[in-house]
Parts: structure tokens; C-alpha cells; sequence
């Protein structure tokens, strides 16, 4: 059945069943690729998407659940201060290998800095520890929050 | 192999042509053997596209991984080239090895293999462009230099872009490769410098850029289920069941070879395997479609294989006579009767999955008799020739587009996916998506050996190493390994210790294995690297003073291409110690550190990692120092430090966490929450340290891997005083 969905600031129509993840309505129904399958069950973040600002794992979310909240998805996270910040400093610091899980990363760390605008490590430990990298980019993944959130970097 | 640019192939293809307002150089460079009889035979190219406005694009010729290839390959181009890297555009070539020879991520070949040839493509391309300045000038080259994309006559000041005069290319000969001077490295303005992969901004933003992402018109999307028993047949599906969930187009067996698993004989050439495929709207309906099918699968001898088997099987093997013994040096029964001290140890290290994050997938369309494939591979070539075989067709009437890959790992080495993705796109008449489920990537993959070393060792009075017994139980068949099951007779420490012997036993496998990030080394290290640190104990020495005394006075043993550079590797351990304060550091109790070397990919690691075991056995890696030797020259230090330090982290995360097991011949594990990788709390700080020795330069895709495992083993021992001798660490046995 149709589902009326905000994504990006925009009012799309999804027609799934009810039980269809958020993830794939995304992905196959409105073409929006950037939220990632890795494990379908909640456990590496790649899919990781904001919605009213909360970071979820939209392959556990069903587009039935949504309703009216806002989607935000690594397409559309550069339209927030914070979100761009998180971008340049992924970028700046060249933080990717393969890039797979970077989306999910980001969608994170975004989530991360608007809550907190300086994590410490413990912080970003907490909150980045669903997310995982196959390629092990952690320690520039930890440099890159400190960088965004203007905080010094270690070498 | 020597790769260089030979006359005949020059005469044969070499052609500068104007194409599109762009000039194209192509090049052909083939193997030194075969140029004469069969010039250009197996090609290696590379392409150079300047356009009018002095834009240069230049082709990534290999499949980028994450090991950051698109963007160094051409750096060693764009160097030479002599244009500002601002203006360089990347291009992903497609499959073609008549273009561009073997393309493909393995081995951390790509820089040893690219270094020379790919500069030397680049300063043809400068040259021709100096050239031509020349013609236009009527001067000589040599009184013209280049700048920033622009060629300057000294005397005058006068400049032309690269733009322009690429337009004016099309006379000019093409010189030999072989006798352009190359810059002089402090001249270098690209490499060397810290440059973020190419497709960064992409990355940032979640454009499409992965197999994943592919979409084609009128594209339907498929998942295909195997059986949990590698290799068993499909006795009976519900395909009916299956075809009734809504957005489902069709629902068939493939009654492939159940041979082409080939069971623990690597993973290049395994082919179609049997299983049902469902193809629909959408991969959820395809899944929920899949849900339905209510599989019944054959027998198959596999199922009466099990990890707990293997083990006691291999303890029985190691309790005779070996079936082989590959090396024997000296007496080693006579050195261990007359040893001051021997210590025996039984070591264990399990099967690995290589779980990238993106599972597999493969985007098909065959249409007409023809064949295209979008595809995350890291062997391009062979899953071309593997779907040719399998489908029946020509290789010529298949492209393969190389996709970038979420990560490989070599599990994207084999093309079981590609062929599967070919097999159903041709079955349904419609361009198809297949795509694995996270429990396909981790139960059908070619997996890292498991492994069991049964050692004896002896040290004399003065400390010294003068006995080494390895009774290695592993898997094959008869006198061979199966794929990345295998140990070299030049495995260190052979050759350092005086009676050394390697004797060899092995049991049938019915799982497929294959190379994982530095294979057969992943595991070697851990086991040699914690023996010699015992054996350092045993002595009463220092482990680090001790590795340098076993690795004796003479620069180099052995002969190419098995040689062992002693001296480069002392050179990283005495590093490693500076970096870490090796010997230096009071620490609490509780805390201590290890180290480890080893020689993989050419390159030369020492690590030192430093470990907190809590009273509760709990493991706290608080930090990793890397001393590598990988030759004079970083081509792109962002990457290479990046590879470093995620080869550590994802040994510690072997060594931690990660385990495959067999039961009734079918994986136990389903998912990351079975098969946990290493998560952001875990990760300790990586130090990175590149020794610039007279060598040329090699890769890095690999070599920092091995050590890291036994370094935290050691550090383990050195906090606690308990010795890890099987992975993954149980940290219930730390508990004090």
C-alpha cells in the first residue's frame, strides 16, 4: 500500500507492503541509495538514516512505522550545519577505505555532535559502536568527530 | 614478472590519435618473454585523455577495494605527466585486458607491479606534449620544460597547455619508454603528498558508486539459496509457495555441478552451485519469496564434517609419523636431547569468513547473446571467462564494468556471485540484481584454513635457538595444500635455526577456502611469531633482543624469490622499539607489551602493541606502534597509513573475536551477532612509521596484518602470564 514519506524535505510516495524495512523502501521503491545493507538485523549501522533527528537502522524500521517523521539520509545530511561539518572532516581527512559503511558512519557522528557538541572519547565510543567498519577506519573515524567538533586531534 | 614497453607492440598499437577533441596515448606493454613471438599478447596499458581545457583523465586500470588503487595509479601517471592534480579526473576502466593486461586486487601487487611502467606512461605522454611544443615553436625539446600542465620555453617564457597541444599530437612519434629521464623524487609534487581518495566527495554524500548501487531500466532484483551443506543438490522446493508472494516474477532450481564448489581447492575458478533462485519487483519480495521455498536438500558426504573432528583429528595425526616432512635441517632430535631447555606447545587457529560490508552482488543483462555484468570483483578477467564457460558463450560477447567494491578482502577474488548473477539474468530475460543476504556472504564463503602447529623447541645454555620441530596438520589433499592452507619450507624461522624440521599432515576438506588479506601469513605469524616469543622466555632474554640475535649477522638469506632481507627486518624491530620505548616503559601490573615481526607482500613489519588484562580476563589493546619497510618511496601517504592501521585493527579483531566452525558440514555462524568484528570502543590508537630504505617501492594492502596477532598475543603474556595458543582469545582463561 502507498506510504506518504518525508525524505530530504520531501514528501515522497512509497507503494510497499507494511512490513517492507525503511531500508529497502528507500533503496528499491524511491531509489535513494545511499543507506547501506550489511546485515539486516541491526547489528553493523550501514543503514543507518535519521528520523526527527534520532539516528535508526532503517533495515529494522518498517515503512508502516514511520509516518510522519522526518527522514534524513546521507543524501541529505549536508543540508545541516552539523551534518556538513561531518562531512568536510571525513573528506579532510580522507577517512574512507572502501567507503561502504561511511554513510552510516556519518549518519552517526551527525547525530552524535547534534546531541554533543564535544563527545569525548567515551562519547564517541558510545555512540559509535553500533557502526561498523569491515576496513577498520576507526581511529581516523574518532579523528574526524574531534576535527568537526573543533576539538584538537591527536596524531 | 618484468613488464616493459616493447618495440613491436609500440609498432602494433601504439597510436596517438585525436578522438573527440581529446588525445588519446595508448600503450601496450608486454611481458618481456613473449614480445617477440607474440608482441602484445597478454597487455598492460594504461590511458592518458587530455581535453582542450587542459582537464587530463586518466584511467584507474584496477578494482578499487579500499585500498585507495584508482587514486595512486594514477598519481604515478599524473607525476610524470607533470600536471596539477586538480586537474586530473579518474576514470574506473572496464575489464579489458587487451587494453590493459591483468587487472585485478590481490597480492599487494599493484604498486611493485605499476611503479616503473605506469611514471613511464606518463613521462611518454610528457614527452610527446614537449614534443610537439617543439614542432610549434621550431625548437628543440630540450629547450623546453613543463610545468603544472603547460609546456615553457626556457629561453623565451613562452607556455602552451597541455590542451592545446594535445590537439597538435597526432604526428609526433612515440619515444621509448625506456629512454625518458624520470623526476628526480624531491622534484615530486603528487607523490608522496597526502592525497584523499578520488571518489571522497562521492563517498561523503552516499552517491552510487558500489555493485550495490547499480540500477539498470526494467531491472528486477534476486536472491539465490544454497545449500548449508556446501555443495548439496536440491532435492525439493516449493517454488509454487514461493511464485505466490506478491511481487514475485519467477522461482527455479539451478542444477549446477555439485564438483564446482571445488571443496578446499580454492576459490578462482569455483562455478555455478546449486540452490534456487527467486527473482521479483523487489529484493524484500524476492527474500519473502525465498522464505517460502521450504528446501529440502540431498545428502552429501560434507555433512559428516565438523571443526570438533578436524581437531581431534588432528591431534591423532600429530601423535604419528607425518605423512610428509617438507624440510630437515640438521638434527633436530639430537638439538632438542642436548638443549638446556625445550618447550613443547600445540597452537590452533580457526576458519575465517572474510565478510565485506557490501555482501555480494552482481547486476546482469544478457540480451541477444550477449553478456553485461556490473560487478564488485577483484579478479574481473576469470569471472568473464567463468560465466563464458559456465553460460556457453564467447568471452567476447560479455563486458564486465568494474563497480567499486565494499571491500574484498580476496573474498571478491572468486566470481560465484558474477556467474550466479548471469545464470539467473539469463533465465529470466530482464536485467537482474542479485544480491546475497548477510547469512549467504558468511555460509558460502572461500574461507581463510584453519590450522594446527604441534611444536618443539630448544634453546642452549647461551640462549640461543638451535631447535625448531613443527608438526603442521592443515588441509588438502595428498601432496597439496587446499587453497591458502599451505606453509612454504622457507618459512621463518627455517633458515635462522640450525636443526629445523617441518613435517606436514593433512585432511580432506569438503568447504571451500581460499586467500584472505595476507593468506596463509594471517595465520603463520600467529603461531611462529608467539613460539619464538616463547622460546625468548625460555632463554630468559629479552623477546625483541632476542628476535634481532635470531636474525644473525647476514644481510640476506636465501635467493630470490623466496630471500629473506634480515637486515630490513632488524631495521623495523630496533625502530619499533625507539617508537614504543620498548624496555623502557614501567608499567602497572596487569599491563604489558609484545612483539611481533614478519615478512609478507615484500614488506618488512615490526609491531609492538601494549595490553591491559583486567583481573575480570578482560583485554584492553591501549596501543599499536608499526615500524614498515616498504621501500624508498610512499606513493600516497594518506592511503598507506590508512591500510596500516586497518590491517592492525583487523588482526586484533581475528585474534579477539572472529571464528568460523563447521558442524554437520555446514557453518555455524549466520550473522555479525555470531560473528562479531572489532567495534569503535575496541579500537586502540595505530602509530605508523615508514622506514625509507634503497628498495623499490611495494604495497601495503597486506603486510601490516600478520604481526599484529601475535604482538597482542605477546602483550597478553607479558600482562599476565598466560600464553595464547589458540584464536580467538578466550578471555575467560585471563580471569585471575
Amino acid at each position: 500500500m502507498p506510504y506518504q514519506l518525508n525524505v530530504n524535505g520531501k514528501a515522497l510516495s512509497a507503494d510497499v507492503d507494511p512490513d517492507t524495512p525503511l531500508l529497502w523502501t528507500l533503496r528499491d521503491s524511491l531509489g535513494i541509495l545511499g543507506p547501506k545493507y550489511g546485515c539486516g538485523i541491526g547489528q553493523c549501522g550501514a543503514c543507518t538514516v535519521h528520523i526527527d533527528g534520532q539516528p535508526v537502522r532503517s533495515c529494522q524500521v518498517p515503512a508502516s512505522a514511520v509516518g510522519a517523521g522526518k527522514i534524513t539520509t546521507i543524501e541529505g545530511i549536508g543540508a545541516d550545519p552539523v551534518g556538513k561539518k561531518v562531512q568536510a572532516a571525513w573528506s579532510e581527512l580522507d577517512v574512507a577505505q572502501c567507503g561502504y559503511c561511511q554513510p552510516g558512519q556519518i549518519m552517526s557522528a551527525a547525530a552524535l555532535l547534534k546531541s554533543k557538541a564535544k563527545p569525548t572519547d567515551a562519547d564517541i565510543d558510545a555512540a559509535m559502536s553500533g557502526n561498523i567498519c569491515r576496513c577498520a577506519t576507526y581511529t581516523r573515524i574518532r579523528a574526524a568527530i574531534k576535527l568537526a567538533s573543533g576539538q584538537q586531534v591527536k596524531a | 614478472m618484468t613488464l616493459q614497453l616493447t618495440g613491436a607492440s609500440r609498432r602494433d598499437i601504439l597510436k596517438a590519435s585525436v578522438v573527440g577533441g581529446g588525445l588519446i596515448l595508448a600503450f601496450r606493454i608486454a611481458p618481456k618473454a613473449e614480445a617477440a613471438e607474440t608482441a602484445g599478447a597478454q597487455a598492460l596499458n594504461a590511458y592518458v585523455r587530455v581535453s582542450p581545457n587542459g582537464i587530463v583523465t586518466i584511467m584507474g586500470k584496477n578494482p578499487e577495494i579500499g585500498q585507495g588503487i584508482k587514486t595512486s595509479l594514477p598519481m604515478m601517471i599524473a607525476e610524470e605527466l607533470d600536471v596539477a592534480w586538480e586537474n586530473v579526473r579518474i576514470e574506473q576502466a572496464d575489464n579489458d585486458p587487451k587494453l590493459y593486461g591483468r587487472q585485478f586486487a590481490g597480492g599487494s601487487m599493484a604498486t611493485p607491479l605499476h611503479w616503473d611502467e605506469l611514471r613511464r606512461v606518463g613521462a611518454v605522454a610528457r614527452a610527446m606534449l614537449v614534443q610537439a611544443a617543439a614542432v610549434a615553436w621550431n625548437c628543440n625539446a630540450a629547450d623546453c620544460k613543463t610545468s603544472g600542465g603547460q609546456v615553457i620555453h626556457v629561453a623565451t617564457g613562452r607556455k602552451q597547455s597541455y590542451g592545446v597541444l594535445a590537439g597538435q599530437c597526432a604526428g609526433i612519434p612515440v619515444p621509448d619508454p625506456k629512454s625518458l629521464p624520470l623526476k628526480d623524487p624531491k622534484d615530486y609534487k603528487i607523490i608522496g603528498k597526502f592525497t584523499p581518495q578520488y571518489d571522497t566527495a562521492k563517498i561523503v554524500s552516499g552517491q552510487p558508486l558500489f555493485g550495490i548501487d547499480v540500477q539498470r531500466p526494467g531491472m528486477l532484483y534476486a536472491t539465490y539459496q544454497k545449500a548449508p551443506v556446501f555443495g548439496a543438490k536440491v532435492a525439493k522446493a516449493d517454488l509454487d509457495a514461493a511464485k505466490g508472494v506478491k511481487g514475485v516474477r519467477k522461482a527455479f532450481v539451478v542444477d549446477a555441478d555439485s564438483a564446482n564448489v571445488m571443496p578446499g581447492g580454492g576459490n578462482i575458478g569455483s562455478g555455478l552451485v546449486p540452490g534456487v533462485a527467486v527473482v521479483a519487483d523487489t529484493w524484500w519480495a524476492a527474500r519473502k519469496g525465498r522464505d517460502k521455498l521450504n528446501v529440502q536438500w540431498a545428502e552429501h558426504p560434507t555433512a559428516k564434517q565438523s571443526s570438533a573432528g578436524f581437531a581431534v583429528k588432528a591431534k591423532e595425526l600429530a601423535a604419528g609419523p607425518p605423512q610428509r616432512t617438507a624440510r630437515n635441517d640438521g638434527d633436530v632430535a639430537g638439538a632438542l636431547k642436548g638443549a638446556a631447555k625445550t618447550v613443547e606447545a600445540a597452537y590452533f587457529y580457526p576458519f575465517l569468513a572474510h565478510s565485506p560490508l557490501e555482501p555480494q552482488n552482481c547486476t546482469a543483462e544478457f540480451k541477444d547473446g550477449k553478456l553485461e555484468i556490473w560487478a564488485p570483483t577483484q579478479n574481473p578477467e576469470p569471472g568473464r571467462q567463468l560465466c563464458a564457460k559456465t553460460l556457453g558463450i564467447k568471452p567476447e560477447d560479455i563486458t564486465v564494468h568494474m563497480t567499486r567494491c565494499g571491500g574484498g578482502f580476496g573474498r571478491r577474488l572468486g566470481n560465484d556471485y558474477m556467474v550466479e548473477a548471469a545464470w539467473i539474468a539469463r533465465e529470466t530475460g530482464a536485467p537482474v540484481k542479485l544480491l546475497w543476504t548477510r547469512e549467504d556472504d558468511l555460509q558460502h564463503g572461500f574461507y581463510r584454513p584453519a590450522g594446527f602447529h604441534f611444536f618443539k623447541g630448544g634453546v642452549d645454555a647461551a640462549g640461543k635457538l638451535v631447535a625448531w620441530q613443527d608438526h603442521f596438520v592443515s588441509f588438502g589433499e595428498g601432496q597439496s595444500y587446499a587453497s591458502s592452507a599451505g606453509m612454504a619450507a622457507t618459512e621463518f624461522p627455517s633458515r635462522f635455526v640450525p636443526n629445523y624440521r617441518q613435517d606436514v599432515s593433512v585432511m580432506s576438506l569438503g568447504m571451500p577456502t581460499g586467500p584472505m588479506r595476507a593468506p596463509g601469513s594471517n595465520a603463520l605469524a600467529f603461531v611462529h611469531q608467539s613460539f619464538i616469543d616463547e622460546m625468548a622466555h625460555a632463554a630468559g632474554a629479552d623477546p625483541l633482543a632476542f628476535q634481532i640475535k635470531l636474525l644473525g649477522d647476514k644481510p640476506v638469506v636465501g635467493e630470490p624469490p623466496s630471500a629473506y632481507n634480515a637486515g630490513r627486518m632488524v631495521g623495523v624491530l630496533k625502530a619499533v622499539g625507539e617508537m614504543s620505548g620498548w624496555g623502557k616503559t614501567k608499567l602497572p601490573k596487569g599491563e604489558g607489551m609484545g612483539v611481533a615481526c614478519y615478512f609478507s607482500h615484500m614488506g618488512y613489519f615490526a609491531e609492538v602493541a601494549h595490553v591491559a588484562v583486567a583481573a575480570s580476563g578482560d583485554v584492553k589493546v591501549k596501543k599499536v606502534w608499526v615500524a614498515a619497510d616498504v621501500g624508498r618511496q610512499i606513493v600516497n601517504p594518506s592511503g598507506a597509513i590508512n591500510q596500516v592501521q586497518g590491517s592492525v585493527i583487523e588482526g586484533l579483531s581475528h585474534a579477539l573475536h572472529q571464528q568460523i566452525t563447521l558442524a554437520n558440514g555446514q557453518v555455524e555462524q549466520s550473522n555479525f551477532h555470531e560473528y562479531p568484528l572489532l567495534r569503535m570502543s575496541e579500537a586502540p590508537p595505530v602509530q605508523v612509521q615508514f622506514l625509507k630504505t634503497d628498495y623499490p617501492p611495494t604495497g601495503l594492502g597486506e603486510p601490516a596484518l600478520p604481526p599484529a596477532i601475535p604482538a597482542l598475543c605477546n602483550a597478553i603474556f607479558a600482562a599476565s602470564g598466560k600464553r595464547i595458543r589458540s584464536l580467538p582469545i578466550d578471555t575467560s582463561q585471563l580471569k585471575t
